[in-house]
């Protein structure tokens, strides 16, 4: 297939803009609330996550789409994860090993 | 396996700029909070104001999903105005983008004062410069579109422009999450 026209309308572009306007709202309200504050990261990373979900999967058609397309995006994106998280993870292990701690 | 060269292409591409920004988000976050000098992220990032910047970047990715879904339909008067929407919209970004750099350069946060503003300019720059290609090419569209010479059978070229304008607002949610939010 080449377009998401037959399976997203209209509505549904309008109903994912104001789920995403929403999830926005949360996040900012989350950030300023300090009882979140402690759960600060994972709960806005999870938010985050799925307001990216939503616009590639919605916006960029990729849940109508040829199967193909997410492996060329999902891909590299699988790799670019795995960088942040290497890199994290050699720094901070450096970080540790040099002040012991 | 029946789909478009083009848009393969342009997957293929957007896969590549997942790894650029996949880099400088990373390079961002091994580097936070190790500034020896100030100014440090809490005292100057204004979240007001980046979340309205954020709310303008999600509406400009809707006005893109309508204006390739009116020139599909072949309803070229709500697709001019769809288009120009989006470019405006990307626009009123780079203003406060522009805004937001003087701000930071007044308050003394240059490229080179801290590992923050090195860090900081590089990754936001990046994508403001990614914004402003996606405006000149919405542009572009647009003066096609009152020219005439983009219609229902040009859908593809506006699929291709939407995908990379989405893909824009995609790497704005990550950033807006790691530099602004999580501080």
């Amino acid at each position: 297939m080449e377009s998401g026209q037959a399976h997203a309308t209209t509505d549904t572009y309008l109903r994912i803009a104001l789920i995403l306007v929403m999830i926005t709202l949360i996040e900012v309200g989350v950030f300023y609330v300090p009882t979140f504050q402690s759960a600060l990261v994972p709960v806005l990373l999870v938010l985050s996550a799925v307001k990216f979900t939503l616009v590639v999967m919605f916006y960029m058609h990729l849940k109508f789409d040829n199967r193909f397309f997410a492996f060329l995006f999902g891909g590299p994106l699988l790799l670019a994860l795995v960088v942040v998280v290497s890199l994290l993870l050699i720094f901070y292990g450096a970080v540790r090993l040099r002040t012991g701690t | 396996m029946g789909v478009d060269n083009r848009k393969m292409a342009f997957w293929a591409f957007i896969g590549s700029e997942c790894l650029l920004f996949g880099s400088l988000i990373a390079t961002y976050l091994v580097y936070k909070g190790r500034s020896l000098v100030g100014p440090y992220p809490h005292e100057i990032l204004n979240i007001p104001f980046t979340s309205f910047s954020t709310f303008d970047l999600l509406m400009s990715s809707l006005a893109m999903v309508l204006a390739l879904a009116a020139v599909q339909r072949g309803d070229m008067k709500q697709g001019k105005l769809w288009l120009l929407v989006t470019a405006l919209l990307g626009l009123v970004f780079l203003g406060g983008q522009f805004w937001e750099f003087s701000h930071f350069a007044h308050e003394g946060l240059g490229l080179t004062t801290n590992i923050f503003g090195s860090t900081f300019y590089v990754l936001t720059g990046t994508h403001g410069a990614h914004v402003t290609v996606g405006v000149i090419w919405l542009l572009t569209l647009w003066i096609q579109a009152l020219r005439g010479k983009l219609g229902p059978g040009n859908a593809m070229t506006v699929e291709i422009t939407g995908l990379y304008w989405h893909f824009v607002d995609v790497v704005w949610i990550v950033i807006f999450t790691v530099v602004y939010l999580i501080q």
